[in-house]
């Protein structure tokens, strides 16, 4: 029941993927490429790891909303309204990706996997953290922080707008000049 | 056999209560939707009548019965969609709000569970707002986007404050926790917060902006007939959804003197979706960008504070 289960959500993943390059409207596209990662994010419930496969459904949602925005914002023409294509290259783009499911998936096949020995363990996502991570845990949660505070500080820095657009040359103005009113009147 | 998480058989979904659910938090909608008339009628200094208390009902019969109208050239398909979306990922949601001493989808990481189907609302009011092909439409989408990027952490943060005080993701663990003290009173600003975040998730009241006025109606714009009854039902499902769920993570679950647990349940989920509803009528509307600013400053911060003050009196 769960190997049927599996096929059919992989084949939907596999297909749903595909069929980002098919569609020729940008909003079909981001949000097949969504369902794709949905029935991936269905497998890991499958395979025990609830946590990761939740939190998967929580990361892939929010992120192709938002892309969706940024998709048709950069587009070919405006809104997003007319018909594209995402096919570029077409010839090497399909010669790359088949080549690479080929590799992958005989890979699934060729690779012996071990047999499981022991019970399952009670708390997946701790054992998949450590297996993952091991003694490197502590080094990684700190890399974790100082990558969140680059990214902070490269939007910050790209930012068109800084202090002194905001409270003038002596950072002296109040309220500041902002194209649009915060909500807690600074 | 699914297993969902390696939990013990006898913890597995319930096929009778899943089937009762949508007519549960339909149920729970028209309450909702029957509240906010009458919380209209008292606002507006009337008197609240039957016959308007009846509307709701009757709105959603014709709902049914009328032929729905469409726009030029719709993206029908993410438009259904979006709009199915909403009314659905509010039954998933009450899915694994504990009734009684468990969840109709028992999991022990249910409030990520939760946190995961309030994420589905991102694409389905965005789809809805996209999918008919209409300039309001889409703005309203964009707008509840932008309400999104502001409630989202905060209300994050604010289920892991709850998770943190039974050391558990799982609902019905978080609320057997509760002998003695209730969260709401540990935790007083992760449960306004929470409050904020069900009424921003369900675009009401304040946080009606995606479906406001001054876009003709923006997401809800172009709907009609049984589209647009599964859209409003999804949204008040949506608020009975999020009051269920906070009389576990907040209101001590089912415990109360003499009644029985279930009853203390019902009427605390009552109290708390009658507040929700009643949000409505008693502030004025929150622009996106003004409620960013206010959610990224005021919010993160204080639920931080929270999340560190809870940690702090548990261990």
């Amino acid at each position: 029941m769960e190997s049927v289960i599996g096929g059919v959500l992989g084949a939907v993943a596999v297909l749903a993927g595909a069929t980002v390059f098919v569609v020729n409207s940008m909003a079909r596209a981001t949000y097949s490429l969504l369902v794709s990662f949905l029935a991936v994010a269905a497998m890991l419930v499958l395979l025990g790891s609830t946590y990761v496969g939740f939190l998967t459904v929580v990361m892939m949602t929010v992120e192709m909303a938002i892309m969706g925005v940024f998709m048709l914002m950069y587009m070919m023409n405006p809104a997003g309204l007319m018909p594209m294509s995402m096919r570029h290259n077409t010839r090497g783009a399909l010669v790359l990706s088949v080549g690479t499911f080929l590799v992958l998936s005989v890979g699934v096949f060729a690779v012996p996997w071990p047999g499981r020995q022991g019970k399952p363990a009670r708390d997946v996502t701790y054992d998949l953290g450590t297996a993952l991570m091991g003694r490197h845990m502590l080094t990684m949660i700190v890399i974790g922080t100082a990558l969140l505070a680059t990214m902070v500080s490269g939007v910050m820095l790209t930012s068109a707008r800084g202090r002194y657009d905001r409270y003038g040359d002596e950072l002296d103005r109040r309220p500041p000049t902002d194209p649009v009113r915060g909500g807690v009147g600074r | 056999m699914l297993t969902f998480g390696l939990l013990p058989v006898s913890d597995q979904v319930s096929v009778v209560g899943a089937l009762l659910l949508p007519v549960l938090l339909a149920g729970l909608a028209v309450v909702a939707a029957v509240a906010s008339t009458g919380f209209a009628a008292v606002a507006a200094g009337r008197r609240v009548t039957t016959i308007e208390l009846v509307g709701p009902l009757r709105e959603g019969l014709r709902l049914l019965l009328v032929r729905r109208r469409t726009t030029l050239h719709p993206d029908a398909l993410l438009w259904r969609i979006g709009g199915a979306t909403v009314f659905v990922s509010a039954v998933l949601a009450l899915a694994v709000v504990p009734i009684g001493d468990r969840a109709v989808v028992p999991s022990a990481v249910g409030i990520v569970w939760f946190n995961a189907v309030e994420a589905l609302l991102w694409a389905a009011l965005w789809l809805t707002g996209w999918g008919a092909n209409s300039a309001t439409g889409l703005v309203g989408g964009y707008r509840f986007l932008a309400l999104s990027l502001a409630y989202e952490l905060p209300f994050m943060l604010v289920l892991i404050t709850a998770g943190i005080r039974g050391a558990s993701l799982d609902p019905v663990v978080v609320a057997q926790s509760q002998t003695g003290l209730w969260s709401v009173v540990l935790m007083p600003v992760a449960f306004v917060v929470y409050l904020v975040s069900a009424v921003a998730f369900s675009f009401w009241g304040p946080f009606s902006q995606p479906a406001a006025g001054d876009a003709a109606g923006g997401v809800l714009a172009e709907l009609s007939g049984v589209d647009r009854l599964v859209v409003v039902l999804g949204r008040y499902g949506w608020l009975a959804a999020s009051a269920a769920m906070s009389v576990p993570l907040f209101l001590g679950g089912g415990s109360g003197p003499v009644l029985p647990d279930l009853a203390w349940q019902l009427f605390k989920t009552l109290v708390v979706l009658l507040a929700l509803v009643a949000a409505r009528w008693r502030w004025p509307l929150v622009r996106a960008e003004r409620f960013a600013e206010i959610a990224w400053l005021v919010l993160l911060p204080a639920v931080l504070l929270q999340a560190l003050v809870v940690a702090v009196i548990v261990l």
